[in-house]
């Protein structure tokens, strides 16, 4: 069976590079999945959860937005930052998600609501790739 | 002339001081090691970035993106990346005096551009100045992570798009080698001069379409050239501060063998004078 090069780069360097059978990635118009030999696409992510499929197995990658560009054997995904489950920092993460919260419920209007939002969602999608409730 | 206890000491301080420079210039060589790496794990982001909005910028004609477009400059933003600490030889001074000239040469109020600065030397230089400092980054760790200046880069972008100023500049130094550093200057915004040279013009689809990618990618993508910029700024302050540390060694030891030799020539008068002295009492005695 055909597989597909898939790599997931950061600024801070590379965080994925394999070769699996099938993604499925949330994009701004909505879930698509990806398989050898798809047409050249590019399209913008949200914050979600990456899944790649391989040899029956699927793997979770955390991704904060960014974008994805598909080529018919090779797949990148482009995020200003991105984890794979075994290295997200659990505890920081919940840390995160109780700081949001508690600025999304103090309710003053000093507070950035769009960006208190949006570091609660990627906390949420830390704590479900690790695990693993998608 | 200085007294044979004066040069002792003079000599001590000097070793002292050369053990710092010389513990310092190690410490900056491993960092510029370490430095030159997260440079490098950052290429394929940026070769990649490039790459696809070159090819998106390309396949569509439509240039209607505010990023893309220049305006008429009422207001300029300038960007300057210093190192926090000093000892870095003319590291700091190379930027901003280069900044200082560009601003005199082009406004002349100060109403008519704005500063961001990332590195504690810069943001104090212009606070002094009484320069419109927007914001200001300081204490990055040697290996910063794109995280550290996410929000920053987030702002100067940001303040770009809603109009607050109509040109976004980027001053910081290049690292060409370990002994070359060189003062550069680049427009972040707008962004006109995306590489076209691109031969792979593969033509993408679009989803939802090339505008909304746009939408995402182009603060993306000037977000990341800050960072870049950052990166090699840090592996530029890390070289420039090996060398500065290896010629203040080097001086240092210069200044040693000088002293030694004094050192010893006023000993060898003090007992040349004492043999003199004992000699010539001997000889009254007679």
């Amino acid at each position: 069976m055909k597989t597909l090069t898939v790599n997931i780069v950061t600024p801070d360097g590379p965080v994925y590079d394999s070769e699996v059978d099938m993604i499925i990635a949330k994009t701004a118009s909505g879930e698509i999945g990806i398989l050898p030999g798809h047409i050249p696409m590019v399209a913008p992510l949200v914050i979600g959860a990456v899944k790649l499929k391989k040899d029956g197995k699927t793997e979770y990658v955390a991704v904060n937005g960014g974008f994805v560009e598909v080529r018919p054997e090779k797949v990148t995904i482009l995020a200003q930052s991105s984890e794979v489950a075994s290295s997200i920092d659990l505890a920081r993460a919940k840390e995160a998600m109780k700081r949001a919260e508690e600025r999304l419920q103090g309710k003053q209007d000093t507070t950035d609501f769009s960006r208190a939002e949006l570091s609660l969602k990627r906390a949420m999608n830390r704590i479900n790739v690790y695990e693993g409730n998608i | 002339m200085a007294s044979l206890r004066d040069i002792k000491s003079r000599i001590t301080s000097t070793k002292k001081t050369s053990q710092i420079t010389k513990a310092m210039q190690m410490v900056s060589a491993s960092k510029l090691n370490r430095a030159e790496e997260n440079a490098k794990a950052y290429v394929p982001y940026m070769g990649k970035i490039q790459e696809v909005v070159a090819a998106i910028a390309t396949g569509t004609n439509d240039s209607g993106h505010p990023m893309l477009t220049s305006r008429p400059v009422k207001k300029t933003a300038y960007l300057v990346i210093t190192s926090d600490r000093g000892l870095a030889g003319a590291y700091n001074s190379n930027v901003l005096r280069a900044v200082t000239n560009a601003i005199n040469e082009r406004h002349t109020s100060s109403d008519d551009y704005v500063i961001f600065a990332i590195g504690r030397m810069g943001r104090d230089f212009f606070v002094k100045r009484g320069s419109n400092v927007i914001e200001s980054v300081v204490a990055l760790p040697d290996q910063p992570s794109f995280a550290d200046i996410k929000e920053i880069a987030r702002k100067a972008v940001g303040m770009f798009t809603d109009g607050t100023y109509d040109e976004l500049y980027m001053y910081y130094n290049h690292f060409v080698s370990a002994i070359s550093q060189e003062v550069t200057e680049k427009k972040v915004l707008p962004l006109t001069d995306i590489a076209v040279e691109m031969g792979t013009t593969a033509s993408y689809e679009f989803e939802p379409s090339a505008e909304a990618i746009l939408e995402v990618l182009l603060p993306q993508y000037a977000e990341s050239l800050i960072f870049g910029a950052l990166l090699d700024g840090k592996a530029s302050e890390h070289a420039a501060r090996m060398s500065a540390m290896k010629s203040a060694t080097d001086n240092a030891s210069e200044l040693i063998s000088n002293l030694t030799l004094v050192y010893n020539r006023a000993r060898q008068a003090a007992i040349t004078q004492e043999i003199t002295e004992i000699v010539g009492g001997a000889a009254a005695l007679e």
